[in-house]
């Protein structure tokens, strides 16, 4: 009878020794964020407060619910759903349109996954507003599409100024969104994972529905919000690409404030908002510890 | 093999889709025809014309000016911020990295209209200066993500190991720490310029009548037709940011080699 | 070795939140000797040497290097220097930068700087690596650039934070020899800290047996091993048989209803005492020859020895022999008396970690 340990009784904890710089410590540090903690204060938490504060008062500074209420005004009303309706679909495209192509390029065997990235992000430098209007160039009565069409007899598209027009827009703005996240989580799955899978029996079909498909959600459920926020509160591509009768949740807020009514405009954004946190809660429910790099 | 060739295909489908727009606005620069529904012919007109135009000077110079300024201020801030986070305990860094996910996942419209609340009820004039600090503030954030894997990367003994050796914590900070995470920091300063040269949204309710970025100056062209020179200047900026990433990469690739030449 | 007390730890406490992680500890370390700091993980050894290194401050105490009170002074200011456990290299300089960097802050010449990284790589046995950087070489070979690193500053003292643990075995023996080398080479202390007692016993002057913050017992190799102070000691170097007895007398020691004479004086008569027989003393005899009788229950052979197990009044007792009893076989236990080593039993939870002077 070997005693492996005369008073386990007492046991110690080892100290995280390990854990942060040593600076750290000493706390010597810490001074170093409050100017980050300052200017997040003043730049994100009051000024969210202000729409919270303008969106439920009047023009007198009362309180009043008026400007919620005016969700339901058939106008606002139907754009809100009209707006809910289109940012779905375009992410549900993105997402049939990005998780083959994150999993085909993750299986790429390149020296740095960084040019990936690139090939991905690239576009950004070319001005957004200028992107989408080229697409007014491809999708026109006589743009380049339906010149095509007509080379070959076909009959012609007529999708510019449309919603189709504005999910094909979304998609094209917000693909890289829902590319990186998903293509992030993918190449960082041990390889050994999925070899213990196939050593264990699974075929192909099995490792991706029972491992690689729920290893990579985080990445999914990441690219979802990442794209479904700004696809739901967009002005710019429906005004670019809807004409001027299709009008978007953002549009009505946009003009509202255009227009000086800021209290209207903060109401709506309130009701806004409170989508986009549904979004992010559900985000981070399935997304727990994420300080990494998960989205670029 | 069909199924590799298949794949390949895809990946080719999307990036035509990510790039035709792309490749309609370089040919739109050289169009004589001033409107952009037909081709007239070819030309250099629009990029001579560029350079006399003051407006579109003007927007540009306030753009590049912003972005550097604030990629630059949001790179400090930020990087002094991740490593005091670092170094926080879990629940406080969880706050701060919950309030620096916000401006990342809010919508655009909603940072812009309370940034835009913000400056009017202290009486600030809407100017350059607002739309910086607006700029400012979304960039912080890509900083800190961009910097925190490296300093979690970090082995936390080589700054004791350069304290150890006789170096001030100051002195170990700049010649050990800073360069272990300078590519973090490199990576978050351009994608904080990429950021903010590629704003509209926040631009559009921050700025004020007084200035334009090239961003608000396109939408305020949307409706009466993009001034072909844009097509030019843009064309110029996307050929000059290529370049500079073919250069980097390959910059990269030499480093790559083990054995330092003294 | 001198007998100058060069560093002397008086009454050192620290705490991480609500853990105690060294309880008022005192330790004096010579000059020139190879002092081990041996426990497992959690008994505080890599916190005292943080502390003598200035990576910690400690609660109370104080930290005597040279006769001054260095227990504030920040790291970058005292005259010793660390070997970090996963070598702490600066990856993004060449192996010449990482070796000259403490020279460099003390403003040394170029010439002088030249000389001491060649001299030091000579030391470390890798000539020529200069402009190497550190992630194109072995596990090995990185932890020698650390400690080059760290002698090029002519310390009097090298702290050594379980150096060797990232290494595999037959590397980790080959650098045992070789620590022992430039310790004698360089003649200046060494504090090495690990949980690996054949490394302790191999390279040690002294051996600071350490457990839940508490120094167990302080001596040379031999001592330890041979003449554990406690149970714990007993335990954790080397395998040990470690049974609950009673001192009759002088020189009498009844273990498992056994009388057993012993060469020990001065326990009292009939205290209750811990006895630790180490499995190599222990001789398998025909069981008429015995002192106890018992069966052989296991049998595992490893090369050097056999290792069996015996059940005999009551309990298992540990064997190693080189002669072979087969499993059912029936044995008799002897002892040879100053092969039994008599314990103290600690009489409270706190006496367990009793503190001791050399």
């Amino acid at each position: 009878m070997r005693i492996k340990n005369i008073s386990s009784t007492r046991a110690v904890k080892v100290p995280a020794s390990d854990t942060g710089l040593q600076i750290s410590k000493t706390n010597k540090v810490k001074w170093l964020s409050y100017p980050y903690i300052l200017w997040m204060a003043g730049f994100i938490i009051i000024p969210l407060f202000m729409i919270i504060f303008y969106g439920l008062s009047n023009d007198e500074g009362r309180f009043t619910l008026e400007n919620i209420s005016l969700i339901l005004n058939p106008v606002h009303k139907k754009a809100l759903f009209l707006a809910l309706e289109l940012s779905l679909t375009s992410t549900l495209i993105c997402l049939i349109l990005a998780y083959p192509l994150a999993l085909i390029l993750s299986k790429f065997k390149m020296k740095s996954n960084s040019f990936i990235v690139l090939i991905i992000i690239l576009p950004m430098w070319m001005n957004f507003l200028l992107r989408t209007i080229a697409w007014q160039n491809i999708l026109e009565r006589t743009g380049i599409i339906n010149t095509f069409l007509q080379f070959f007899h076909l009959p012609t598209l007529n999708i510019i100024n449309t919603p189709s027009a504005i999910v094909l827009g979304m998609v094209y703005n917000f693909l890289p969104f829902m590319v990186l996240p998903i293509y992030n989580v993918l190449i960082k799955i041990d390889k050994d994972i999925i070899n213990a899978a196939r050593d264990l029996g699974a075929n192909s079909r099995q490792t991706f529905g029972k491992i690689i498909l729920p290893l990579s959600l985080p990445g999914v459920i990441s690219g979802i919000t990442m794209v479904f926020v700004p696809s739901l509160t967009t002005f710019v591509i429906s005004t670019i690409l809807g004409g001027s009768k299709i009008v978007l949740i953002g549009n009505v807020i946009e003009q509202q404030f255009r227009l000086g009514n800021w209290n209207t405009g903060s109401g709506l954004s309130l009701v806004l908002m409170i989508f986009i946190l549904l979004s992010m809660a559900i985000l981070s429910k399935y997304d727990k510890e994420s300080e990494g790099n998960n989205i670029w | 093999m069909v199924k590799r060739y298949l794949e390949r295909f895809y990946v080719g489908l999307i990036i035509l889709f990510l790039y035709a727009p792309i490749l309609i606005l370089i040919t739109l620069s050289f169009n004589q025809s001033k409107s952009r529904a037909k081709w007239g012919g070819f030309t250099l007109h629009w990029y001579r014309e560029l350079f006399q135009n003051e407006a579109i000077m003007n927007a540009l110079y306030t753009t590049l000016i912003i972005a550097l300024l604030s990629a630059l201020i949001a790179t400090i801030i930020g990087t002094t911020a991740a490593i005091a986070m670092n170094s926080m305990k879990r629940t406080p860094r969880m706050i701060m990295m919950g309030i620096t996910n916000i401006p990342m996942l809010n919508a655009d419209i909603v940072t812009g209209i309370s940034l835009m609340l913000i400056f009017v009820a202290l009486r600030y004039t809407l100017g350059f200066s607002s739309v910086l600090m607006a700029h400012i503030t979304f960039n912080i954030p890509y900083v800190i993500l961009s910097v925190m894997p490296k300093l979690k990367q970090l082995n936390p003994h080589t700054f004791e190991a350069a304290l150890d050796l006789g170096a001030s914590p100051v002195y170990a900070f700049f010649k050990v720490i800073l360069p272990d995470i300078f590519p973090g920091v490199l990576s978050g300063f351009f994608l904080a310029f990429t950021m903010s040269l590629d704003d509209f949204v926040i631009t559009h309710f921050t700025k004020g009548p007084e200035i334009n970025t090239l961003s608000t100056k396109i939408y305020t062209e949307v409706r009466k037709g993009i001034k072909p020179e844009i097509y030019a200047l843009s064309t110029l900026m996307f050929i000059t940011v290529l370049i500079l990433l073919i250069l980097i990469n390959r910059r990269n690739a030499e480093k790559k080699a083990p054995v330092r030449k003294a | 070795m001198n007998d100058n007390k060069l560093i002397n730890l008086v009454n050192i406490s620290k705490s991480f939140g609500d853990t105690m992680v060294l309880d008022e500890l005192n330790l004096y370390i010579r000059e020139n000797e190879f002092l081990t700091l041996l426990g497992p993980s959690g008994c505080g050894k890599t916190t005292t040497l943080r502390i003598i290194g200035g990576f910690e401050i400690p609660d109370k105490g104080q930290v005597i290097f040279e006769g001054m009170n260095i227990t504030k002074l920040p790291p970058n200011e005292r005259h010793l220097n660390t070997v970090f456990q996963k070598y702490a290299l600066f990856n993004h300089m060449t192996i010449a930068e990482n070796i000259a960097f403490g020279l460099k802050i003390k403003k040394k010449s170029k010439a002088y700087i030249k000389d001491k990284i060649t001299y030091a790589l000579k030391l470390v046995n890798l000539d020529g690596y200069e402009n190497r950087m550190p992630d194109s070489l072995s596990g090995g070979q990185q932890q020698r650039i650390a400690i080059a690193r760290a002698i090029v500053n002519e310390p009097k003292v090298l702290l050594l934070d379980e150096p060797l643990g990232a290494l595999d075995l037959k590397l980790r023996q080959d650098m045992q020899y070789e620590l022992i080398r430039l310790k004698n080479e360089l003649g200046i202390t060494f504090i090495y800290v690990t949980h690996d007692q054949e490394e302790a016993l191999t390279m040690s002057d002294t051996i600071v047996v350490m457990n839940q913050g508490y120094i167990q017992q302080i001596g040379t190799p031999e001592d330890i091993y041979n003449e554990p102070k406690n149970a714990f000691v007993a335990d954790f170097i080397g395998d040990s048989n470690i049974i609950s007895s009673t001192m009759v007398e002088d020189k009498l020691v009844n273990i498992l209803g056994v009388n057993f004479p012993c060469v020990d004086v001065g326990f009292g008569k009939n205290k209750p005492v811990d006895v630790v027989i180490r499995p190599e003393d222990i001789d398998l005899v025909r069981p008429e020859e015995g002192i106890l009788a018992g069966r052989v229950t296991s049998l595992l052979f490893k090369g050097v020895h056999y290792e069996m197990e015996v059940m005999a009044g009551g309990r298992e007792w540990l064997v190693h022999s080189t002669d072979l009893c087969a499993v059912g076989s029936e044995v008799g236990i002897k002892v040879n008396p100053y092969d039994i080593q008599i314990m103290h039993k600690p009489e409270s939870e706190d006496e367990q970690a009793v503190e001791l002077e050399v």
